[in-house]
């Protein structure tokens, strides 16, 4: 089942002092996301994503195309209800305690305020702050505001959370602490739309990935079926090798470098593979591992980008030798 | 209406903890000292200072505290991009502004309970009774209230498109302009010109006329309070009806510009 549905989105921001010229955020974005699943929305800064989850979420109105969440066109007020959102680089009252926010928060969802405030309070320990629970907003850390942020977009048991960087000014506990709130979610059949340019969480928690840039659509699917996923090389790490050795690994076709004591040496494929582990061995050295290299995601979206970039100043090259 | 009252609670709570209110209403308390001051140097008349100064206070510092404070209410959520985790949830945009209006007005409304406590203790401290004409002063603290619900409504209707720099200009400006509608109608009268003429009893018609809250029959309101006269119940049943048919037009039209508005 689709809960999320784009279909041909386009978005331009008029511009200018006139509001006269037209900056195309957007370019006829489709895809859909199935109930349950986690969804990494990838791009490069000013690729679309804020863009589209500003639409989705009634911020920003499209210029063309439709969308429907939960089967509900997007400017129907009550699907809110069963949605959750975090904005990238959240901001909130900072008059407000964190509590007394999320209280706020879990009302405008129509609790009543006894539920609401236990609800509060069960955010507040989930995202690790009930020790916060009296100090002003405006004097929470960046982190902190942050789970503040995931917190508020949880508030109603949503059925779908749409997080906007979510792991933005988080160190790494933190963002291993949101991780596992993910797959919390995951675990309990809430279907999670994320953005976010750190290829990293992405590759860990997402079923299926969409890469965005410059407002179009590149790839979307599983990561299985974007990223190839043949072994593209294989990587052994030895220690202990002496010089001459490393000369011998060399001329078996292998790309050496060293770490520390370790010495890491890149094969083509595993022809040389036996040949290159005796020669450690017999040099006195030893083998710690041997490892197939894949094509990483990081790797596949650069190459897309920058497949993009060319083919773009490739058309832009041919439309000014045309005009000429 | 549920939302919009929690909308209003927050926005009231946010006025509360703001440190300019709380200044403005130190110096209105101070200005009501000063004219218990005043008060015992003019002989005889000390009742009537008291009372004037300090609905010209009242008057002067709602209206401050409206522009101020109203210009700013929608555009800094749209600044500080608190609207993002407020229209995404099951909020109309509709609620919003109107808790927004409410929570302004709720506030003002406590600072006017405030000030007129302060003149009555001004009163009850120069004078150690209570006279029942007291209590026409109330109605002048009421038409001061329906000349705030106005100026708060024009100041947000401002504020859902414009800076807050520009927005106190434009309310500013129509506040002083609404003071003069019943002159604009005489110039029509003097000027030779038809279609001058036209376009200013137009203009006073359709600018917001704070005359109306002023006025009682030929008697300024506030100033026949002083002189402990009874406003005329006519006159301030037809401020009442045209202070809250302005607004809720002025409302109206803010919710529909916000309606059509991109949250970049």
């Amino acid at each position: 089942m689709n809960v999320v549905e784009i279909t041909h989105l386009t978005k331009d921001y008029r511009t200018g002092f006139w509001f006269h010229k037209r900056r195309r955020a957007l370019e006829d974005l489709s895809l859909t996301v199935q109930a349950g699943e986690i969804f990494g929305f990838l791009g490069p800064n000013g690729a679309g994503k804020t863009t589209t989850l500003k639409i989705l979420m009634g911020l920003i109105r499209p210029t063309a195309g439709k969308a429907r969440i939960l089967g509900c066109p997007i400017d129907h007020v009550q699907m809110h209800q069963e949605i959750g959102f975090l904005p990238e680089n959240p901001y909130f009252y900072e008059y407000l305690t964190g509590r007394e926010y999320l209280i706020y928060t879990a009302e405008l969802f129509g609790r009543g305020r006894a539920a609401a405030q236990s609800r509060a309070v069960e955010l507040m320990e989930m995202v690790r702050l009930e020790e916060s629970l009296k100090i002003p907003l405006r004097k929470f850390s960046k982190g902190m505001i942050q789970r503040i942020g995931i917190a508020q977009a949880l508030i109603n048991d949503p059925r779908i959370v749409f997080l906007d960087e979510p792991m933005s000014g988080l160190d790494p506990v933190g963002r291993r602490e949101v991780r596992d709130i993910i797959m919390n979610l995951r675990a309990r059949g809430v279907t999670v739309f994320f953005s976010s340019h750190i290829l990293a969480d992405v590759e860990s928690l997402c079923d299926r990935v969409a890469i965005l840039n410059r407002g179009r659509l590149l790839d979307i699917g599983r990561l299985t079926e974007i990223l190839r996923m043949e072994v593209s090389a294989l990587e052994v790490m030895a220690k202990d090798v002496q010089a001459v050795t490393l000369e011998r690994l060399q001329q078996l076709g292998g790309q050496t470098h060293a770490i520390g004591d370790r010495l890491h040496i890149t094969l083509p494929d595993d022809r040389s593979l036996l040949e290159v582990i005796m020669t450690v061995q017999e040099g006195g050295g030893k083998v710690i591992s041997v490892n197939p290299v894949r094509e990483s995601l990081e790797e596949f979206f650069l190459k897309r980008i920058d497949a993009q970039y060319v083919s773009s100043h490739q058309y832009a090259q041919a439309g000014s030798e045309i005009s000429r | 209406m549920r939302k919009v009252l929690i909308i209003a609670r927050t926005t009231f709570k946010e006025n509360i903890r703001d440190k300019i209110l709380y200044n403005l209403l130190f110096f209105t308390l101070a200005i009501i000292g000063v004219s218990v001051a005043l008060g015992q140097v003019s002989i005889g008349h000390e009742q009537k200072i008291i009372i004037d100064m300090s609905l010209s206070a009242i008057s002067l510092f709602g209206t401050l505290i409206a522009i101020f404070i109203g210009t700013g209410l929608v555009y800094k959520e749209l600044d500080k991009r608190t609207i993002y985790n407020l229209i995404s949830k099951p909020v109309r945009r509709s609620e919003f502004i109107l808790g927004k209006y409410l929570g302004l007005m709720s506030t003002l409304l406590v600072n006017l309970a405030l000030m007129s406590a302060g003149a009555y203790l001004a009163l009850w401290l120069l004078g150690k009774s209570v006279q029942s004409e007291f209590l026409y002063v109330l109605a002048a603290v009421y038409a001061i209230f329906l000349q705030l619900m106005l100026v708060t409504a024009i100041a947000l209707m401002f504020s859902t498109f414009s800076t807050p720099v520009l927005s106190a200009v434009f309310t500013f400006a129509l506040w002083v302009i609404g003071h003069f509608s019943t002159e604009m109608k005489r110039l029509a009268d003097i000027l030779r010109s038809a279609v001058t003429g036209h376009i200013c009893v137009a203009l006073s018609y359709a600018l917001p006329n704070f005359s109306n809250f002023t006025i009682s029959g030929r008697e300024n309101l506030l100033k026949s309070a002083a002189h402990f006269h009874a406003p005329q119940l006519t006159t301030l049943m037809l401020a009442t009806a045209y202070g809250f048919l302005y607004s809720a037009l002025l409302l109206t039209l803010a919710v529909f510009i916000f309606q059509k508005r991109d949250f970049k």
